[in-house]
């Protein structure tokens, strides 16, 4: 077994910026995403949503469409299998590609076409006649959680319970009642956060193929080529072995291309017709039917000693998963109190159920939700004690040695550097001006490791292909690139990596968690490993010595030894030429379950300026202070870094789902749903640090999703500071910040008149 | 040796916050839990990490377990 | 069938194509003339994936029908690069790290071109909000502002020598 233990080494390629391989066609528009593929014969295939956020189907009757001259299929859920008794996931995933006897929110779908061009699919889908009995709908959390809320998935209703309570994890050591007790200072609150989208710039795109005997291939744009496979075979009944799927580039995915949303529908569609049917969802269809995030609602209570130090913490959130179950409540409680050392701690995440998208995941899911809740507290603890902000972090900050909330003990980790870089940072001493303030927040982020398996082959001119199966979302080829170099002692551009389709690898999980680099890096450095050992082996055979005798130093075979010490190196490339003699064709492999991936943590500063006629919060400067654990390249985790904080920021400030009376979502585009432009952000200062992962051989931590994490606290923290006000209700849009300072007035002005 | 369960994983076990069994390897530990307490069984679909020493395990079972080290049962974390 | 009839001017190419009235100018390029760098990422002008230059001014071609293009003149990604030789633009994108997933690339690169087309020497506020049209989810936009200050730099410094 591969031993995965921090080695400390110092390094020649990673670190070094490189150019990435897939750079050149993306500049010059000739990478495939997942629309920019075609299939000879191909039919166009469209979706009928449900208008209703809840409704019986009493009838769907689809003769008239069927007949429609170059319609091809057509599919509702009497074609697909039925799964009831079966594992309950795959059945709710099924469900939520096609809905069965009730659509469960707006934009669920109902029936699929496919046909010989767009215009013929759009008058074939108006050609299907759907009897709804409307039902009545619950979007908001704690309305779900009522007495008297409709219930949207009765067979999962629990005994004592609400009808959308769906379940909820309890987290945290000590005794916070007795903990309370002790306080000298207890700030308790309440706050809500709205539905926000990924909002990655592609939608879902796939172009799918299946065969009357059950083999197929499907182009797809997914962050996991091989957990696409897998799942729509287990719908559709297929063997994993006869389905290709191959990734598109992707256009993003920030969790959200995790989970298959059409592609089973558009597999069912290709196998009815015996052709293969393209389907692309339009941005309309990616707001309602594809995996937003949670909204949230919920109370957190800090107590401390006059001195600062924190005795107890409480929080319960209830998360909104959508209509079906989800354990984003259960992350949620894992994460609430992870950046602080905290003798009493609970967090309650609670899983609640409303006719709203099913869930999926978002960079650190339900961790930005309780950090926007905890690091608002503190902020207000800090107020209350008359104690620097910073400061305060700084006394409670969780190090090696602290229990972490959900149980284990830490390691060496990086939030107290990183507090520490913020204190010191040149940012804190810019100088504020009138409605301008500053805001500091802490976030954490597990990261996940997972099965991963790589190919490494060498070619018979030296240079190098590495196969991984791990989705690369933003540049890891570069960095997978760097790593096998570095192993092999070549340089970068001896080295091509590709991402294989599932035929060619065996199973590699989804790239997400911030796997990435760190899994397949792992897969990386072991197949690497392995080839070396394969070429110190020929080097042996053609030099005619034991291998014991063969070193590997800086890509070359050395003879050792006061017998062959003279013998003239071998390089790789050498080795690589004669590789048909020694024994045939050179290749190291991988395969494995990374596990160990390190946590990573971030701080984060933010000065804005609040107009306090239109309520619009400006960012001045934003700074991101990071623990990477080891930067394979610099350039790439900085982009991370700052894409993370934009997202954050665009959560704080503006986006969120909004919901009619009538349950519909109103704001499906990017017009109204409003994410960040260019003009409305600064520069993003980053700092990278790097306390090294003890579990990878390079220290590798993954990067991608703490920088989420802190800008909705960061921001708030920030908006107190400028206008005082306190906002508990995110997005902290202008009309929100308007309604807060027209109440602050009020209380001003009744407070002057009593 | 002592196991520590985190969260919902505490109700399948009636409230314990941690329980005696002995294992050498995560999978002698998921089997013997297994046998025990059916009412993990649930969340094994769901998904259980094991953390030893606080290197959180999704996966592997084939992982020893070392004598005195500090065994949680997590639920089973996914990102984005 | 019915359709228009369609002459124009792509990247400086002579190019015909009959099209529906109602087709968008962005379904021509992606459907039917293979010009897929143009990219849909929203269908109502919101996102900026999709531009190009409709004689010299900055559209998104999912706004403009593929029967506006007769007689007039567009360029797309595909004519940034002369042969082997990157435009400024995209080699500065690349060495600044200004993508990560890259859909939104094309995009951002037609739009920055038609800034420095017009204006040589923008300042950092006049690159942000010229590029305030296209939306990206991946960078926060911080390196594609860097990218374009380089290339910008780049671009004044060849212009001198000519």
């Amino acid at each position: 077994m591969s031993d995965s233990k921090y080695t400390g080494q110092d390094f020649k390629v990673v670190g070094t910026r490189v150019k990435r391989p897939d750079g050149l066609d993306k500049v010059t528009g000739r990478a495939r995403y997942g629309a920019d593929m075609n299939a000879p014969g191909q039919l166009v295939g469209l979706m009928l949503r449900s208008p209703y956020a809840h409704a019986k189907i009493k009838k769907i009757d689809t003769s008239k469409a069927e007949k429609l001259k170059g319609v091809k299929a057509v599919i509702t859920s009497k074609d697909l299998p039925d799964l009831t008794d079966g594992n309950a996931g795959l059945y709710d995933t099924l469900e939520n590609c096609m809905a069965r006897d009730r659509a469960l929110y707006d934009g669920h779908a109902v029936a699929g076409v496919a046909a010989i061009d767009k215009s013929t699919a759009k008058k074939a889908l108006k050609l299907i006649k759907v009897t709804y009995e409307k039902l009545p709908h619950v979007t908001d959390v704690d309305e779900a959680l009522k007495p008297d809320a409709p219930a949207v998935q009765p067979r999962y209703a629990q005994e004592g319970q609400p009808s959308n309570f769906m379940s909820q994890g309890v987290f945290g050591h000590g005794d916070i009642d007795q903990g309370f007790a002790e306080a000298d200072v207890i700030v308790e609150r309440s706050y809500k956060t709205g539905q926000t989208h990924q909002g990655y710039i592609e939608p879902h795109a796939c172009v799918a193929t299946l065969s009357p005997d059950g083999s197929g291939e499907l182009w797809v744009t997914t962050q996991g080529h091989f957990s696409y496979r897998n799942t729509c075979a287990q719908l559709l009944g297929l063997d994993f072995a006869k389905l290709k799927v191959t990734s598109s580039e992707i256009g993003g995915g920030f969790g959200g291309k995790t989970h298959v949303w059409m592609e089973p529908i558009a597999l069912a569609l290709s196998r009815k017709a015996n052709r293969p049917v393209k389907m692309v969802m339009s941005r309309e269809e990616v707001f309602k039917a594809s995996g937003p995030t949670c909204s949230t609602s919920m109370e957190i209570k800090l107590g401390a000693k006059k001195d600062g130090s924190i005795v107890a913490a409480s929080a319960v959130c209830r998360y909104m998963g959508g209509a079906f179950p989800g354990i984003w409540g259960t992350l949620g409680g894992m994460t609430a109190f992870a950046c602080y050392n905290i003798p009493n701690n609970k967090a309650v995440g609670v899983n609640v159920l409303c006719n709203r998208p099913k869930v999926a995941a978002y960079r650190a899911p339900s961790a930005p939700m309780m950090a926007f809740g905890v690091e608002s507290t503190m902020d207000q603890l800090a107020k209350e004690l008359n104690i620097d902000p910073v400061e305060l972090r700084l006394k409670n900050v969780a190090r090696e040695g602290t229990l972490a909330p959900y149980g284990p003990v830490w390691g060496p980790i990086g939030i107290e550097p990183t507090l520490e870089a913020v204190r010191k940072h040149p940012h804190m001493k810019a100088k504020l001006g009138k409605n301008q303030g500053r805001g500091v927040a802490c976030g954490f982020w597990f990261n996940i490791g997972g099965q991963t398996c790589s190919d490494l082959n060498i070619g018979a001119d030296g240079t190098v292909n590495l196969t991984v199966g791990t989705i690369d979302v933003g540049g890891a080829r570069a960095s997978l690139g760097m790593i096998a170099a570095e192993e092999l002692g070549i340089a970068y551009e001896d080295v091509r990596v590709n991402i294989g389709d599932t035929s060619s690898l065996g199973h590699n999980d989804t790239t997400e968690g911030s796997r990435g680099t760190f899994s397949s890096g792992m897969a990386a450095i072991f197949a690497a490993r392995d080839a070396v050992e394969i070429l110190k082996s020929r080097a042996a055979k053609m030099w005619q010595i034991p291998v014991e005798s063969v070193v590997w130093e800086d890509g070359t075979a050395k003879a050792m030894g006061a017998e062959h010490g003279n013998l003239p190196p071998l390089s790789l490339k050498e080795i690589a030429a004669k590789a048909g003699n020694t024994g045939g064709p050179i290749a190291g492999h991988h395969e494995a379950t990374a596990d160990g991936a390190g946590v990573s943590f971030a701080s984060h500063i933010v000065d804005v300026e609040v107009d306090p006629e239109t309520g619009k919060t400006q960012i001045l400067r934003y700074t991101v202070v990071q623990d990477a654990g080891k930067a394979i390249h610099p350039q790439y985790v900085e982009g991370q870094f700052q894409g993370a904080a934009a997202q954050g920021i665009g959560w704080a400030l503006n986006e969120e789902y909004i919901y009619g009376d009538d349950g519909r979502l109103q704001n499906a585009g990017f017009l109204d749903y409003r994410i960040p432009v260019c003009s409305d952000l600064p520069n993003i200062d980053t700092k990278i640090l790097e306390i090294p992962n003890p579990s990878h051989p390079y220290g590798i931590r993954g990067v991608g999703e703490t920088s989420i994490v802190p800008p909705l606290g960061a921001i708030g923290n920030a908006i107190s500071n400028a206008v005082g006000v306190r906002m508990n209700q995110v997005p902290m849009s202008p009309p929100r910040i308007l309604k807060a300072l027209d109440d602050a007035m009020a209380d001003a002005n009744s407070s002057e008149v009593a | 040796m002592e196991v520590f369960l985190s969260g919902p994983l505490r109700d399948a076990v009636d409230g314990a916050t941690s329980i005696q069994v002995e294992a050498s390897t995560i999978r002698e530990l998921l089997t013997r839990l297994n046998d025990r307490y059916p009412k993990l069984n649930v969340h094994m679909d769901d998904g259980i990490a094991v953390a030893i020493d606080g290197t959180i395990y999704r996966d592997s079972w084939e992982t020893v377990i070392p004598e005195n080290s500090e065994v949680f049962l997590l639920p089973r974390i996914v990102g984005g | 069938m019915s359709g228009v009839h369609v002459t124009t001017t792509i990247n400086d190419d002579p190019i015909e194509y009959v099209c529906p009235a109602d087709e968008s100018l962005l379904d021509v390029l992606r459907d039917r003339l293979g010009l897929m760098g143009a990219k849909e990422g929203c269908g109502t002008g919101d996102c900026g994936a999709c531009s190009i230059t409709l004689d010299g001014q900055l559209v998104c071609s999912c706004l403009v029908l593929g029967a506006e293009a007769e007689g007039r003149s567009i360029t797309t990604v595909e004519g940034m690069a002369s042969g082997e030789k990157l435009h400024p633009l995209q080699k500065q994108f690349i060495d600044n790290a200004a993508l990560q997933c890259g859909i939104c690339t094309p995009g951002f690169l037609v739009a920055s071109k038609a800034l420095l087309d017009e204006n040589p020497d923008p300042t950092e506020t006049e690159i942000r909000y010229a590029l305030a049209g296209n939306l990206c989810r991946c960078t926060g936009y911080d390196k594609i502002v860097k990218a374009v200050q380089a290339a910008a730099k780049d671009l004044r410094k060849q212009n001198k020598k000519k």
